[in-house]
């Protein structure tokens, strides 16, 4: 490998990394914003939890396709519910890796 | 001692708060130094990847182009796609930072990832949370990524990371942060609409685009539809 190349690599990739995240945060910190863009906001974080998770749940390969019962998706039914019950993040955690171990050892 | 005190708690709020994304970072962290191993990369190489970009799959995306024989151009711009969706959430992050300390967002925006991102915004919508905290939770998730990735380049094939479901913690973790966020019918309505577009979206563009599409879409839609039942 080229030691200077990948120098410049890293360098630029954490500048483009880093610039979307401080922009934002950096500008828009205690401004008045329009109630559109605060209501906007206010719903980026179900929408971005959303558009994160379905995907992984529902497609898988390369490229993706559309598939049911995967592994994933069947311990996200209990793993759902017991947070909906409990609204415990730890809980969650572990009663989802605890189901996803046990149907591994037990499907394969 | 009353500061002490006060460091300390935000301290220990902040790794109570932080430990199933740390949990959920020792498999993709390990397989991330495996590739790079594989890939030709020194420890220092891998090390200093996680620690200056900081950004789990583009450094992925970033190491099989580089064995692929990929440019500095486009390995940058590749990076610059796959992680534009920071954007988004550094600003829904913004309503909670108030007018003090902007020295501080210089390093709070170091580490603004998807996962520190899910955790922090929804303890800052309970209250109680404030921006040493959410450093908390950012810099312990940044020190686990870089010690598990180095472990990864050491010797990763010795190390069993797929064992005990740690893969399913970071899933398992965003559905319970997803369900925080169901405060209400347009919230359900705006996660749904979310998850259905980016779906689609995934399907039909390649990378990852589909999470900053499906976002925008489905929080437009929200205020939308807030708007009209008005």
């Amino acid at each position: 490998m080229i030691e200077k190349e990948y120098l410049y690599i890293v360098l630029g990739m954490s500048l483009v990394t880093y610039l979307p995240r401080l922009i934002p945060v950096y500008y828009l910190s205690g401004r008045n914003l329009p109630g559109w863009l605060i209501e906007w906001l206010d719903l980026i974080p179900a929408a971005v939890l959303g558009a994160l998770l379905l995907p992984e749940l529902v497609t898988g390969g390369n490229p993706r396709n559309f598939t049911l019962g995967s592994l994933e998706m069947i311990v996200a039914v209990p793993t759902f519910l017991f947070a909906v019950k409990t609204k415990s993040l730890g809980g969650t955690a572990i009663v989802g890796m605890g189901l996803y171990w046990l149907l591994d050892i037990i499907f394969i | 001692m009353k500061n002490k005190n006060h460091s300390f708690g935000s301290l220990s709020d902040g790794l109570s708060a932080s430990w199933p994304i740390c949990l959920g970072y020792i498999p993709i962290g390990i397989a991330f130094g495996v590739l790079a191993q594989k890939a030709g990369f020194t420890i220092f190489e891998t090390g200093s990847m996680s620690l200056m970009v900081f950004a789990g799959s583009s450094q992925f995306i970033a190491v099989s182009m580089f064995s692929a024989g990929a440019g500095a151009f486009s390995i940058i711009t590749t990076t610059f796609v796959v992680n534009l969706r920071h954007l988004l959430m550094s600003s829904s992050l913004s309503l909670f930072m108030g007018r003090s300390g902007k020295k501080k967002l210089y390093a709070f925006a170091y580490g603004i990832t998807d996962e520190s991102f899910a955790v922090n915004i929804s303890k800052f919508r309970n209250g109680n949370w404030d921006i040493n905290r959410a450093m908390v939770v950012n810099f312990s998730a940044n020190i686990m990524w870089i010690i598990c990735s180095i472990a990864g380049g050491y010797g990763g094939q010795f190390i069993r990371p797929h064992s005990f479901g740690m893969d399913y913690a970071l899933i398992a973790m965003f559905i319970c942060l997803l369900v925080f966020q169901l405060r209400g019918p347009i919230y359900v309505f705006t996660a749904l609409i979310a998850g259905i577009s980016a779906v689609l979206f995934s399907l039909c563009i390649p990378g990852n685009s589909y999470i900053v599409i499906g976002s925008v879409i489905a929080a437009g839609a929200g205020v939308f539809i807030k708007k009209i039942v008005k």
